[in-house]
């Protein structure tokens, strides 16, 4: 039986509209309410938690969970499922995302709605199972080989947690490309409130399906619906477009075309562009007192917690401090860097690994203030006064 | 059904024409179990726009683009996961995967033994030629012992794979293996598949003259044909042998590759267990959320 | 405004579930902001396990306590662990039966906990008890709000259990005085 989202239905196996839950938990809740019907995954700490909600919950509202082998047959089944009409998701951490790596570039290459939450830890390898960290930065945004743009959300709160798993859902839909939910070991294990929104407050994107005759339609091309669209229109299996979908290098009728220059750069020019056109708009950042700011904290997920304690504390001490808060780290936010770095003498960048985001910031900044790396690893998130002094002009 | 009497008309029918031509080689297998495979989806009047394709990497996944149908060439190995999410989305649909001897044994050797166990209602035809054909002719987990390729250049001396054994010991709801030097029975066993509520199997030897025929004298197809004729045995002689031959003819039979169907077994499949799943908790639910909650106030600090 | 907490024992003792009663009374049924992490070791039952609940009427940014206000312990592994960042002012309270080396030099709150949840038929329910006289001791937290929690988080064949043992918990935290 095809899945039909029903709003009553999914707020009922939802439960109390305030409620107190897991991190992890809530992005089952954000995918339940974007409509999610199909979840494929594999245990992993600290990432289980989505798993086995799922298990409990999307069944209740007529949707399917299955338990994949691995990471690499979640991620396969999930871009299955999103080719027979489902929005699917997969969750996983470190070790697991390595292995989706390459159904990951799969689903950029063949433009497939799908959602992957990652709860950060650390590694190399297998690392530190239990503890938080954002060590998979980089990766999503490099991780498959070849040339790709990533879209990456992290969440600062359990709230976002869900918020951002459904606007991960909605930039899926509308990019027709992957979208991560780069959340951490640190916030997907925090419990906090949350509100779950009423119908009316929800915004929910579906792809744009192929409605055009089935003589006259072009699988891999831009929109023949929408007007200035490089995203094509989805032919949804078993809707009669005989759709061939491959990962090698493909026309715009999707038929291998391996050795031809020119229609692998116009491939790769739309899958990129129909993103990055749209940099701007994508941008989502929070700030805070930047306005008079001479220093900036920038940060994302769960660094930004201590990061607004001391930035708290600083300006009781009348330092003008700001914070930049990145909501989507990919694509980046050229023009909000390029904007601080021209405002402020100093950015610090707070991360639970050796440093990653900070190179784009450093490259963005483009010299114009000083771009301090503050890193912290081993599983626990900085101490406000970690953060503190750099904060100080010391 | 009916009206197509010859290949001209099946092939009209059923090929993808901005493909053609195909990739494959002279002598090659594919084209042969591409046929077997038409000739059961007329035989069994589907509506083609409610068949699925799925495929990995190597020649024989290639297959899916010269079908006119939905088709989704995959990542090496991993077809069956993909299908698997497909059959979920739109269970529906009639998925059929296409996938070779290296694609299915060896890279997505997990996804087969673990689609198999589950028992999802998928018919996979694993075309069989000893040999990783696409790359040039390297060591495949099915080359025999001795068989030469690029990458065991003085003989192969692993023991080969046999996944109709696997998939019979998972319990897989129809298992066979031919070869496609028969005629007729391989389009009744993938009939039989693509019929059957479960996971179906269906291995074919087809030979492959370029990559494995030339280094192992067999290149001539005629001497893959006889090759076939000599080293496979019907299941039923296999047994009849076991049963009542003599030792030198148990120790021959033993040393071949047994053909035929192995299992065709009725069994609970993954999505209809899993939708009577749903039906269950859908009963249940409105009862659940309406009994506890009343004793809770709202208190104001 | 802001307060910190935090309970610990052993694995298997349920501190997980009081720190997740207290967080939920908190947030959900006194509007307050709450946050709740926890951090146990790898095993299943034992070790030491402790839950923290930061609770303010602002927006919490560092998630986790930096000093606790209080500090309730259910066994003297956790008891000797977690109290490095307490505060003269810190409110703890220790059940005597499980932290037997409790002479630190300072009042705290003595609560047979294990023993009151023995006296109701089951001692799965010490830490409910100990989550009724925290209430009581610590005084922030509404009885009504807490009691809510507790409902909502215990499977409905236990909740009359449950419900005991946070009322007789709620009774002995009223009676307690401080001592060494």
């Amino acid at each position: 039986m095809k899945y039909k989202r029903d709003p009553k239905r999914i707020r009922e196996v939802l439960g109390d509209k305030i409620q107190f839950i897991l991190g992890d938990m809530a992005c089952v809740y954000g995918g339940l309410l974007a409509g999610c019907s199909f979840f494929a995954g594999y245990p992993i700490t600290p990432a289980s938690e989505v798993a086995e909600g799922m298990a409990r919950l999307l069944p209740r509202v007529g949707g399917t969970y299955i338990q994949m082998e691995d990471e690499i047959g979640s991620l396969a089944a999930v871009i299955g499922a999103s080719w027979g009409g489902a929005k699917a998701m997969t969750a996983t951490s470190g070790p697991g995302f390595s292995l989706m790596m390459e159904n990951y570039g799969y689903a950029v290459m063949t433009e497939t709605p799908c959602v992957i939450v990652n709860v950060q830890r650390t590694g190399p390898s297998t690392g530190q199972p239990t503890l938080g960290a954002q060590g998979d930065m980089m990766q999503v945004r490099w991780g498959t080989h070849g040339d790709f743009e990533a879209i990456a959300l992290a969440p600062s709160t359990v709230q976002e947690c869900m918020d951002l798993t459904i606007e991960a859902f909605n930039l899926a839909e509308k990019y027709r490309n992957p979208v991560c939910v780069m959340t951490d070991g640190e916030i997907g294990h925090l419990r906090e409130r949350i509100v779950i929104p009423d119908e009316k407050e929800l915004k929910i994107i579906n792809r744009v399906p192929a409605t055009i005759d089935k003589e006259k339609f072009i699988p891999f091309s831009n929109s023949q619906i929408q007007k200035n669209s490089k995203v094509p229109d989805f032919p949804t299996f078993g809707t009669g477009y005989h759709t061939y979908v491959t990962g090698l290098t493909h026309n715009i009728y999707g038929f291998p075309a391996t050795d031809k220059q020119k229609d692998h750069q116009e491939l790769v020019l739309r899958i990129t562009t129909k993103i990055t056109d749209d940099r701007e708009k994508l941008t989502m950042v929070e700030k805070l007192y930047i306005d008079d700011a001479k220093i900036a904290v920038v940060t994302y997920g769960a660094t930004a917690r201590p990061a607004e304690t001391a930035v708290e504390m600083a300006r009781r001490k009348g330092i003008k401090v700001g914070m930049l808060r990145l909501k989507l780290v990919w694509p980046f936010p050229i023009k909000e860097i390029q904007n601080l770095a021209s405002q402020v003498d100093k950015i610090v960048v707070p991360e639970m690994n050796l440093g990653q985001i900070v190179h784009p910031i450093r490259e963005y900044s483009e010299g114009q203030c000083e771009v301090v790396n503050v890193p912290k690893v081993g599983g626990e998130m900085h101490l406000p006064h970690e953060i503190f002094k750099y904060l100080e002009g010391k | 059904m009916g009206e197509i009497k010859t290949a001209g008309e099946l092939n009209k029918k059923y090929l993808r024409e901005g493909m053609w031509p195909t990739i494959f080689c002279n002598g090659c297998g594919n084209g042969v179990v591409l046929e077997y495979t038409f000739w059961a989806l007329e035989e069994l009047g589907l509506d083609m726009d409610k068949v699925a394709f799925a495929s990995g990497i190597g020649c024989s996944s290639r297959l899916p683009g010269y079908i006119n149908a939905d088709g989704l060439h995959t990542t090496h190995g991993r077809a069956i996961a993909f299908a698997t999410g497909l059959k979920a989305a739109n269970p529906d649909l009639t998925v059929i995967i296409f996938t070779g001897d290296g694609d299915c044994a060896g890279i997505g050797g997990n996804h087969f033994i673990h689609a198999a166990r589950r028992n999802i209602d998928m018919t996979v035809i694993m075309i069989n030629n000893f040999i990783y054909g696409m790359t040039g002719g390297q060591l495949a987990p099915t080359t025999p012992i001795g068989g030469i390729a690029t990458t065991a250049p003085y003989g192969n001396i692993e023991h080969p794979f046999d996944l109709c054994v696997v998939a019979k010991a998972l319990g897989a709801s129809y298992v066979a293996r031919w070869t496609v030097s028969h005629p007729y029975q391989p389009i009744k066993s993938i009939k039989e598949g693509i019929q059957k509520k479960g996971f179906s199997y269906i291995e074919f030897l087809a030979p492959c003259p370029t990559a494995y025929g030339r280094r192992n004298k067999l290149g001539d197809i005629q001497r893959l044909w006889e090759w076939y004729d000599k080293n496979t045995i019907l299941i039923e002689d296999y047994e009849r042998i076991m049963k009542y031959g003599d030792e030198k003819e148990k120790e021959r039979a033993k040393k071949m590759i047994q053909i035929g169907v192995f299992q065709d077994v009725e069994k609970p499949e993954f999505f209809t267990e899993y939708q009577k799943l749903v039906e269950r908790l859908q009963g249940n639910t409105i009862t659940k959320t309406s009994s506890v909650k009343s004793k809770k106030m709202v208190v104001k600090k | 405004m802001k307060k910190e907490i935090r309970i610990c024992g052993f694995g298997g003792q349920g501190v997980i579930l009081a720190g997740f009663i207290i967080g939920k009374a908190a947030s959900v049924y006194m509007d307050y902001n709450a946050v709740q992490s926890q951090s146990y070791g790898p095993e299943a039952r034992g070790g030491a396990a402790r839950s923290e609940i930061v609770i303010s009427d602002k927006k919490i940014g560092y998630p986790r306590p930096t000093s606790v206000d209080l500090l309730v312990a259910m066994s003297q592994e956790a008891f000797d662990t977690y109290r490095d960042d307490i505060r003269d002012d810190t409110v703890i309270i220790i059940d005597p039966d499980l932290v037997k080396k409790h002479s630190i030099g300072r009042p705290l709150y003595k609560i047979h906990a294990q023993q009151i949840a023995e006296e109701l038929g089951n001692k799965i329910v010490t830490n409910i008890v100990m989550v009724g006289a925290a209430t009581s001791i610590f005084g922030f937290l509404k009885p009504d709000a807490v009691r809510n929690a507790v409902m909502d988080s215990v499977p409905s064949r236990f909740k009359e259990l449950n419900l005991k043992a946070f009322e007789k918990g709620l009774e002995a935290g009223k009676n307690a005085k401080p001592g060494l």
